[in-house]
């Protein structure tokens, strides 16, 4: 395998994903899937569904399914192109349109885009917690899921107390 | 607005790397509802609608949402060095986590407790998701568009991401625009009376 040419075709291709990613790096995935899998055949179906489990599982943002990809395509050189092209063009985006948004916090088009967004944004966060759970079978985890949002919502409870609560259920059968 | 008067700034670069490291460490399955909790209520850094501002920059612009959070945090209050600081704290040693994590990974995950535990965790974080969304809800009671209006485009998102699944290609710009506009004319409304 001559790692050379792969390595920058697998950086210019998450170059091109970041720019995609509007509401998260998970939304381009049937995307990556495509190009990844389907035509660079740089990862097998299996390493590529395992990419995005092992991120989830693994504490830390789950932008590093990304990582991981790069990893099992081409090691840590692997790692080094599809974390820095995923971020590149998002990063800078978003530096330049946050100070841009905060030098003209008072103009009317400012607020109303803030106050505008808001509720669609928080509807939009909902969403994704409601699509995450439904995705599994049964009721008990639906129901886990639940009492998780109210815990979350209404105490103080610490969040990683409530993630080992369900590690342990899941462990024992019940969800 | 008193609770502006109460908020707190962190120390330095440093301490932004090492309170977005810790925190993306006790994010499973998603480092949202942490980042929440411990930049509103532990730190005091941001008041709630300070962060949902945030996050509806993040969500129209490409990029991790999280970690899009991050970079305007710690730009907000050091600059590139904080912007930079906030984002590698947020990425570098849970980089080296998942990285091990995938060498173990395929002897464990056959195990069925390691997979029901998964499940389980899954479950709770996704709630953590939900439970996040509500809690921002509050920062509506002072959204110029008013209540009823702020919980019906809520609503109406949930129900055209979550029931409907529609694309959010099409939710963002079809209900932003008509939210948008909305706010704007009640601004202008705001700002005659």
């Amino acid at each position: 395998m001559n790692a050379g040419p792969d390595l920058l075709s697998l950086f210019g291709h998450f170059l091109v994903f970041s720019l995609l990613s509007i509401g998260g790096a998970i939304t381009v995935a049937p995307e990556m899937h495509r190009v990844l899998v389907s035509e660079m055949g740089a990862l097998t179906d299996a390493q590529f569904t395992a990419s995005i489990a092992i991120a989830q599982a693994a504490p830390g943002p789950n932008i590093l399914f990304v990582a991981v990809m790069g990893y099992q395509a081409a090691g840590l050189a692997g790692v080094a192109a599809t974390l820095c092209g995923i971020m590149l063009p998002a990063t800078t985006l978003a530096l330049v349109v946050s100070r841009w948004g905060h030098a003209r916090q008072d103009w009317r088009a400012v607020r109303a885009f803030k106050s505008g967004m808001a509720p669609i944004v928080i509807g939009l966060l909902v969403a994704t917690g409601w699509i995450l759970t439904v995705q599994a079978p049964g009721w008990p985890h639906v129901a886990l899921t639940l009492v998780a949002a109210l815990l979350a919502w209404r105490t103080r409870v610490h969040l990683l107390a409530m993630i080992a609560v369900g590690a342990a259920m899941g462990a024992l059968g019940w969800v | 607005m008193a609770e502006v008067d109460e908020l707190a700034r962190p120390a330095s670069p440093r301490d932004l790397f090492l309170t977005f490291n810790w925190l993306a460490l006790q994010g499973f399955g998603g480092v949202l509802a942490i980042t929440q909790r411990v930049l509103c209520d532990e730190k005091r850094w941001l008041t709630v609608d300070q962060f949902v501002e945030s996050l509806a920059v993040a969500q129209v612009l490409p990029g991790p949402n999280v970690v899009n959070v991050a970079l305007m945090v710690g730009d907000r209050f050091f600059g590139w060095r904080g912007a930079f600081a906030a984002m590698a704290g947020m990425l570098v040693v849970p980089l080296v986590l998942v990285l091990a994590l995938t060498a173990l990974y395929a002897q464990f995950s056959v195990h069925p407790a390691v997979a029901g535990a998964l499940r389980g965790m899954g479950a709770v974080s996704a709630g953590l998701i939900v439970g996040t969304g509500l809690k921002l809800a509050d920062a509506l009671r002072r959204n110029p568009m008013g209540v009823p209006v702020s919980l019906g485009l809520l609503a109406a998102t949930f129900a055209a991401v979550a029931i409907m699944r529609w694309p959010l290609l099409v939710v963002l710009p079809g209900f932003g625009v008509l939210a948008c506009g909305f706010a704007w004319r009640r601004l202008g409304d705001e700002a005659r009376a």
